[in-house]
């Protein structure tokens, strides 16, 4: 009966063979797996696994080199443009990208970042925005919204002593090296599709030689908020947006 | 062959690319040479040296306690180096702003109003080739055109026009120089 | 192409020495004493010559991420500082030797601590061959004492950092980076091809073909035991390099009854004073260490039981003296001389300190 249902012609899915097999160490609920698995179905899609190499940085997705069937650097914290820089300076014929949390962006790795988008270096930037350091165990990011519970800043981020949520994407904006800013979501299916075709636009951009691209992804982090991927989902639409619009900031 | 010289001055005098020239004029020569500079923030204004050593034979220490020749371009330098010269070296300076002379009996004083003489041809901006000619003049190291080969490689090709008027000041410097004791 | 002498400062040729040698790829932030290193290549444009890229970067810790970057590719990359610069590239110089990369860091040192002098200074010996960073790994650290060798030395790290896959330092000094002296310079090799750099560095990130499983640069290892594996590898590594890459110099040892100890710029200025020694009777000789890492302890060791006494002099509070006196091993007295904060000592105060410190 059960092997009736295995036909070629009930296909639905098939898992892209841009991502492997290893079991992901994201917790149930994040983020990090559904971009994971659009940027792999992507390079997939324009036949650029041979020519793509991504950068890792040190937070939740430090492992991201496990999960792809691609060539990977793991870059030190928050030095993953720079690192970028390097490659796609050497290699201008090869896709480049980085993939960085909020702490690593935009925290630790600001002059990287800041300086590597003013440069118009032709790479592109994944941006994960959950507000929280996810890996380190739910410490302030400096997107942590006002208010906002972690675990160094228990009582909610006060700006009298944290200063205010960095909004880091619309200050890359003003910088004349950036060519296609853009601020997307994965919490639903529509939301998935509009940011597919932004990490394919992003990808493209790499070898237009008319800038940097950065895609943030204003994510949830359901274990450092202390809530169900469910109700993480709602939170975000809730607070984050508010915080973090979604849209295209630049394109040209 | 070995002759190890302190040129010492104002930044902005022309001390560091005199002895470039003096380096440069050495190598074509087909001697040994080193050029140390006492790099810094100092620009014009502030104090300026360079060690040159011209040699036959390999050179050790680009650094020294001691000199053959002492070029001194003011008060300053002249206080510090002129008990660095050895015995029956050689000290050249310029006139201009010495307030006390040179007082060594045991080596050679030379005196040369380069500064002077550059005002009056209004040629202030070769006046370290004055001071160059007059030192070539009593330690003939180097052949003049070798010198004009050193000018040639030590001057961006933009420049290579101005030769002529840097060889001219370099004879000048010839004539100009005179013994004091 | 006919040889050709030039007279060079050893900041210049060490630019033009790094196009020659082929490299690919310098990521630089002023400093001084080595900024005409960028001012040179910027200068000469060697992107539209050999390829070789040349980029400013925002700050130390950008262009050694950028070197690592580069040498993670496969790329022959290099960078170029002075001592504060290369105290905020050590995190970065840790994950290069962790993910085992050929690369080139040139030190033109400057007195410290802090932000010190812009004057000449070897006092950062430590850092460069004792780790620097974190963690247990060493550079192949090369210490040049000519302009010369400031050009032979940049072709000479790029080829020892590929055969070991290791970050080779040229320890210079602000004396050597800014005075000039007679050069010629290497030829020119050819920057290796694609197929070379895949033939090469089968390790490296140029892009995962079909034909093989994706290569990863991370020196991330959560489980201990794989960790002390790495650093097996690691340790065994520097043994063979330990074995194999010792280098250095003797001046006058054959009939010395006392010797100099000195490695870059101070071992010229210690060549003057075995001149003047020996201009006195005094029988000096001098050992010039040319790897400081891996160090000459070996040779050190066989010239001690033939002195009555040696004498290390650097630009320094006494730091190689400790390595001296490993070698030496109490056989006989070793005692330091150093000048500090940028001040080069002269010929004579080292004949004074031998004659103070060693004869008696």
């Amino acid at each position: 009966m059960e092997n009736d249902i295995f036909k070629p012609e009930n296909l639905v899915y098939t898992k892209t063979p841009v991502l492997n097999d290893t079991p992901m160490h994201y917790c149930p609920g994040c983020s990090h797996g559904v971009v994971h698995k659009l940027v792999a179905e992507v390079v997939d899609e324009m036949g650029i696994q041979e020519d793509t190499i991504g950068i890792a940085p040190v937070g939740c997705a430090v492992f991201a080199y496990r999960y792809f069937e691609m060539d990977f650097q793991e870059a030190a914290h928050g030095r993953a443009p720079a690192v970028a820089t390097a490659i796609k300076r050497l290699y201008p014929e090869k896709y480049v990208f980085t993939y960085q949390g909020d702490g690593d962006l935009a925290a630790i790795g600001t002059a990287e970042t800041i300086h590597a988008c003013n440069r118009g270096e032709n790479i592109l930037i994944i941006f994960i925005n959950n507000a929280i350091y996810g890996m380190t165990g739910g410490q302030m990011a400096p997107t942590t919204l006002e208010g906002m519970k972690t675990s160094t800043c228990p009582y909610g981020r006060d700006t009298t002593i944290n200063g205010y949520p960095l909004n880091i994407t619309d200050l890359l904006v003003q910088l004349k090296g950036t060519r296609y800013i853009t601020r997307q979501s994965v919490h639903n299916a529509a939301s998935i599709l509009k940011a597919k075709k932004a990490l394919k636009k992003g990808f493209q951009n790499c070898m237009e030689k008319k800038g940097t691209s950065v895609i943030e992804f204003v994510s949830t982090c359901n274990s450092g908020w202390k809530m169900s991927p469910a109700k993480a989902n709602e939170w975000m639409v809730e607070n984050m947006f508010k915080a973090y619009p979604l849209g295209d900031l630049k394109d040209i | 062959m070995k002759e190890e010289i302190i040129i010492a001055g104002f930044g902005g005098q022309g001390v560091l690319s005199m002895g470039k020239i003096l380096a440069y004029s050495g190598l074509m020569e087909g001697h040994e040479v080193s050029w140390m500079p006492s790099y810094g923030p100092e620009q014009r204004g502030g104090t300026a040296n360079v060690t040159v050593i011209v040699s036959e034979d390999r050179i050790s220490s680009p650094i020294l306690n001691t000199y053959d020749t002492a070029i001194i371009l003011n008060q300053q330098s002249l206080d510090k180096f002129e008990p660095t010269i050895k015995p029956g070296g050689c000290l050249i300076y310029d006139g201009y702003g010495i307030s006390t002379p040179p007082q060594r009996k045991d080596i050679n004083v030379y005196r040369i109003d380069a500064m002077t003489k550059s005002v009056e041809l209004k040629t202030t901006k070769v006046f370290n080739m004055i001071v160059l000619g007059g030192f070539l003049k009593v330690r003939p190291i180097v052949r003049m055109e070798n010198v004009i080969l050193g000018l040639k490689k030590s001057l961006p090709e933009r420049h290579h026009k101005l030769i002529p008027m840097n060889e001219e000041a370099i004879r000048v410097g010839m004539d100009l120089i005179q013994k004091m004791n | 192409m006919a040889e050709e002498i030039q007279l060079l400062k050893g900041n210049e040729a060490l630019a033009l020495a790094a196009i020659r040698s082929g490299a690919d790829g310098y990521f630089g932030y002023p400093i001084t004493p080595q900024s005409e290193v960028m001012e040179t290549l910027m200068a000469v444009e060697p992107w539209k010559t050999t390829g070789m890229v040349v980029l400013q970067a925002e700050s130390e810790l950008s262009s050694i991420n950028m070197v690592y970057g580069g040498a993670a590719a496969g790329k022959q990359v290099m960078t170029s500082s002075s001592s504060p610069g290369i105290s905020l590239m050590q995190e970065g110089i840790s994950y290069i030797a962790a993910c085992e990369l050929p690369c080139l860091i040139v030190n033109v040192q400057r007195g410290g601590p802090g932000l010190g002098t812009i004057q000449p200074s070897q006092s950062d010996y430590f850092q460069a061959t004792k780790g620097g960073g974190h963690g247990d790994y060493h550079l192949i650290v090369l210490a040049p004492a000519s302009v010369q060798e400031m050009a032979d030395f940049t072709v000479l790290a790029f080829d020892l950092a590929f055969k070991y896959r290791n970050p080779v330092m040229m320890l210079a000094d602000g004396l050597i980076g800014q005075m000039m002296e007679k050069v010629v310079l290497p030829e020119q090799r050819p920057r290796r091809t694609m197929e070379q750099i895949k033939e090469q560095c089968p390790w490296a990130t140029w892009g995962k073909p079909s034909s093989r499983k994706p290569n990863i640069i991370t020196s991330l290892e959560l489980d201990s035991k794989d960790m002390e594996q790495n650093n097996l590898r690691l340790q065994k590594k520097y043994k063979e390099i330990s074995d194999h890459e010792v280098r250095y110099e003797e001046f006058e040892t054959s009939d010395a009854e006392y010797l100099l100890i000195a490695f870059g710029a101070c071992a010229r200025i210690c060549q003057k004073a075995v001149e003047e020694a020996r201009a006195q009777g005094i029988r000096l000789g001098l050992i010039r260490p040319v790897t400081l890492w891996p160090f000459p302890y070996k040779a050190i060791a066989e010239q001690a039981n033939k002195v009555k006494g040696i004498l290390s002099v650097e630009m320094n509070a006494g730091q190689m003296v400790e390595d001296v006196r490993l070698a030496v091993k109490g056989n006989v007295p070793v005692e330091f001389f150093g000048r500090l904060g940028g001040i080069i000592p002269t010929p004579d105060e080292i004949v004074t300190a031998l004659k103070e410190k060693i004869i008696k």
